[in-house]
């Protein structure tokens, strides 16, 4: 059994992971880094964010050559949908993706394992794979092993008829009538990529709202701009039990008025994630998960055992691809003694429907909450010069600031490319920015960014155009 | 009077009930708040047209056409409790939730604006700059102390003092005492620029370059220098007789220097630890001798690196030097004449210097310094004699050299100069 020493021993290539990697090689490390796939990325990029997102771009073209080009005066007929193009379009972006990255790997110097990572002791690893067992040894261990779908128990999944995310975004064939369960963030993606390529979506959400963790105004809109797509969405509805029948697959459905049958043909499984440590040894070292499933850990990302760390989905906060990178950044900074550390408040969270919802800072709920006075202004894309060209004027921005100085406490949007446009406000609140600083920035026009700049005006009672 | 559902935009001919901000029954003045409008473009807020009393007609939630029937004002009942009309509703719902109970309107008015609990680190903190916080704690600079020079007062990158150095209490530095001191001068900056006692000029590129690397060789190794010194004596005689042929015959005037590289190359291959570096948990030990000379040039002090000094002659190794010289002068050194060596000789002596401890360059190791030629009194055979002498230091990494290796090495050159037949002879 061969055994070779590292500085830092990473187990995980996800986006946590291997950008820790990369991040402790350039401060001078001597790295390595596990992976049981056989390609590196983890979920984000082999079955998660990118995946998702290369079929919500395809499907939306095909939604809008369906139902939006006759309006700009193009004629193209019944617009044809080639699936097995689609999907085969998606796997050369994941194959180009985690291929950049075996490079990154290689151009910084860290050795890459393939095999499934057991802790052997707190400086110890031992990877299994097809081609046998070696043990690593590492002054520092850092744990990115991230999350997996939380299955029901009433419903496990078989990949066919009960699927999860990964599963959704492979079908061969467009499943005429998907039931989703859970409105959050990957039901309603998926949900909107299958009704886009002509699928009977209805989505089943326990709680009072779609995006529980949204702002309620940015939910109702997106809601109301899904119903007009098309999706069916149950709210404070419950999936109680399925039955097989000869038409597919009967669900039984209840909610306070009472209960109803639905008949579909799949059941997208989409209520959470939980964070994945099995097979990693943990016992092995006297580590404990709490109540979550979670390693806690302290400002260095370092758990209860010293040597060994945990970022990214395994620890708690917000299960995001890019806080699980921020995390990874600022614990190899930490290990080589800089003092970086993560405003959590400051890390965006995005919903990459039609139209997008991305949310910084303080939601007013919060705020409320907290008994912190704040002033919201609002600006509609339907009075934005270049989403009305776009054609795509659903939703607004949500600035809220605080009264006295202006400072921006927290920006919530819904709309087109929110994705893109939360990052000046992020950039806005993580440098203390406020109202004015907005004001005396000029913005291109015409552009969607506009819409930031006045809605901050608006929270000051200063809009030009609101 | 009628609370109609308006006229919002062109295409838009259906709205939902958002949310009424007044209660049924409720009183209201003209111009407040009733309800939020929601439609698939945008939200619309409806103010109250008249003051009286309200009553809801539509619940929260349902949908409307425009133009229907909602609500009614009843404006007969105007000022009929004017003791409510004091604390706006809308914030009262708010508060409520805040709370989770009922209260007086005064001391919800003093809740809100109470200190906040949480979230403080954001509200209390001056705006800075994202990277204003980890280079504080970096250099464990109190932000408190620092005054920003951003908009609003926000702190900016360039506001905070170099590392190890703390700020100067604001407020303070009297033009009438400027202190030479560089924290005085990065704070107060611009006012020095204008007395014109201090001037203010930012540092070349390659001046930062060496800057970081010097602070780094002191940071990042164990150094420690040991000295002897050098009865030049025969090397001096050796060269003298043979000085005029040598340059007849090579071109090149014969120095001292190529002693002193033929020395180090023969001392390093008997101490390898001295040609060697370490390189994370290992060490690297090099079987050639690759060595740096620090040479002074107009564009400032570079070390080119002769390779395989072991194996020059010292025609070679002449040339080499004046080569280098040359080309350091008129830029045109590249980056591979300057890296790689194992080990560095620095003369502080053509500068005049006679006892210097010079740095490491890091990889390496070790550096040999060389110092002026000095007529001094020394003892020979028990007799006081004048001898031209030559202090050497030895700046070693500890870490890797220990203290018998670097001392018997540095013996070992001064041997070498001083019987340089020992050294030709190869014995």
């Amino acid at each position: 059994m061969a055994e070779q020493t590292f500085e830092l021993i990473v187990i995980g290539a996800g986006p946590g992971g291997y950008v820790a990697a990369i991040r402790a090689a350039q401060l001078g490390l001597n790295v390595a880094l596990v992976e049981k796939r056989a390609s590196l990325g983890g979920v984000c990029l082999n079955e998660g964010c990118i995946p998702s997102k290369a079929l919500l771009e395809s499907s939306e073209h095909f939604f809008r050559a369906r139902h939006e080009f006759a309006e700009h005066g193009i004629e193209v007929g019944e617009a044809q949908l080639n699936l097995g193009q689609m999907m085969e379009r998606k796997q050369a972006i994941i194959k180009k993706l985690t291929g950049g990255i075996a490079g990154l790997m290689k151009k910084n110097k860290i050795s890459t394992f393939q095999g499934e990572a057991e802790l052997q002791a707190a400086d110890r690893v031992r990877i299994k794979s097809d081609s046998g067992e070696t043990e690593l040894q590492g002054k520092s261990i850092l744990l990115a092993t991230g999350s997996e779908a939380i299955e029901l128990p009433h419903l496990p999944f078989d990949g066919e008829k009960i699927i999860n995310a990964r599963d959704a975004l492979s079908l061969s064939e467009v499943p005429k009538r998907l039931l989703v369960v859970g409105g959050g963030v990957i039901g309603l993606e998926m949900g909107s990529v299958w009704s886009r390529l002509g699928a009977e979506v209805t989505v089943v959400e326990m709680l009072p709202q779609i995006l529980p963790q949204s702002d309620p105004q940015l939910a109702q809109m997106l809601q109301r701009s899904l119903k007009k797509q098309g999706l069916a969405i149950l709210l404070e509805t419950r999936l109680e039990s399925i039955e097989q029948i000869d038409e597919g697959i009967q669900a039984k459905l209840s909610n306070e008025k009472g209960e109803q049958q639905l008949v579909c043909d799949k059941i997208l499984v989409a209520t959470g994630r939980r964070a994945q440590s099995k097979g990693l040894g943990l016992e092995n070292v006297g580590l404990k998960t709490n109540k979550q499933g979670q390693l806690e850990v302290d400002e260095d990302f370092q758990t209860e055992v010293a040597g060994i760390y945990a970022i990214g989905d395994l620890v708690p906060g917000p299960m995001l691809a890019h806080k699980a990178s921020d995390e990874g950044v600022v614990f190899a900074e930490r290990l080589v003694g800089q003092k970086p550390s993560i405003n959590y408040q400051h890390i965006p969270a995005v919903t990459y429907t039609w139209p997008e919802v991305a949310s910084v800072g303080r939601s007013e709920a919060g705020l409320k909450a907290d008994q912190i006075p704040y002033q919201a202004g609002k600006f509609y894309f339907a009075a934005s010069g270049r989403a009305l060209c776009n054609g795509t004027s659903d939703g607004f921005i949500k600035v809220l600031a605080s009264p006295e100085g202006g400072r921006i406490l927290g920006v919530h949007i819904v709309g087109p490319h929110a994705s893109e446009l939360i990052a000046e406000a992020t950039t806005v609140i993580s440098f203390g920015g406020s109202v004015q600083d907005l004001a005396v920035t000029s913005h291109a026009h015409p552009t969607l960014a506009e819409a930031l700049k006045e809605a901050a005006l608006a929270a000051a009672g200063e809009a030009i155009h609101g | 009077m009628d609370i109609i559902v308006p006229q919002v935009g062109e295409s838009i001919v259906e709205a939902e009930i958002g949310q009424w901000f007044k209660q049924d029954g409720e009183q209201v003045e003209k111009d407040e708040l009733l309800l939020e409008l929601e439609t698939e473009k945008i939200n619309v807020e409806l103010n109250a047209d008249a003051s009286g009393k309200l009553s809801i007609l539509v619940q929260e939630g349902e949908t409307v056409k425009i133009g229907a029937l909602i609500g009614r004002i009843d404006e007969s009942a105007a000022g009929a409790e004017p003791a409510e009309k004091t604390e706006p509703a809308v914030e009262e719902t708010v508060e409520e939730k805040a709370e989770g109970k009922q209260g007086r309107p005064e001391t919800k008015q003093a809740a809100v604006t109470a200190e906040p609990s949480e979230p403080a680190s954001d509200q209390e903190q001056p705006p800075m700059n994202p990277a204003v916080a980890k280079l504080a704690a970096e250099r464990n600079i109190d932000l408190s102390t620092i005054k920003g020079s951003g908009r609003g007062g926000r702190i900016l990158v360039d506001d905070l003092p170099e590392a190890g150095k703390q700020p100067e209490p604001a407020g303070k530095a009297e033009p009438e005492t400027p202190q030479p001191t560089e924290s005085s001068a990065s704070e107060t900056g611009k006012k020095d620029l204008q007395d014109e006692r201090v001037e203010r000029v930012p540092m070349t590129q390659i001046r930062k370059k060496i800057a970081s690397r010097l602070l780094k060789a002191r940071q990042e190794t164990a150094m420690l220098t040991t000295f002897n010194e050098i009865d030049m004596s025969r090397v001096i005689s050796l060269r003298n007789s043979h000085k005029a042929a040598f340059e007849k015959k090579h071109g090149v005037p014969l120095g001292f220097m190529s002693f002193f590289v033929k020395a180090c190359a023969e001392a390093l291959k008997e101490f390898a630890a001295v040609n060697a570096q370490i390189d994370g948990d290992d060490i690297l030990y090099h079987h050639y001798y690759d060595i740096g000379v620090a040479v002074g040039s107009k564009r400032g002090l570079v070390v080119p690196v002769i390779r395989d000094a072991d194996r020059l002659h010292f025609d070679d190794i002449e040339k080499t030097i004046r080569d280098f010289a040359a080309r350091a002068d008129s830029g045109k050194l590249s980056l591979d004449d300057l890296t790689g060596g194992t080990f560095t000789i620095s003369n502080g002596g053509i500068y005049g210097s006679v006892l210097s401890t010079p740095l490491l360059n890091p990889p390496q190791s070790a550096i040999l310094g060389m110092h002026a030629i000095q007529d001094r009194a020394v003892v020979v055979d028990g007799e006081i004699a004048i001898r031209p002498m030559m202090n050497i230091a030895l700046s070693y990494d500890h870490r890797i050299i220990d203290g018998k290796e670097a001392v018997s090495f540095l013996k070992q050159i001064k041997t070498y100069i001083e019987d340089p037949e020992q050294m030709l002879l190869e014995m």
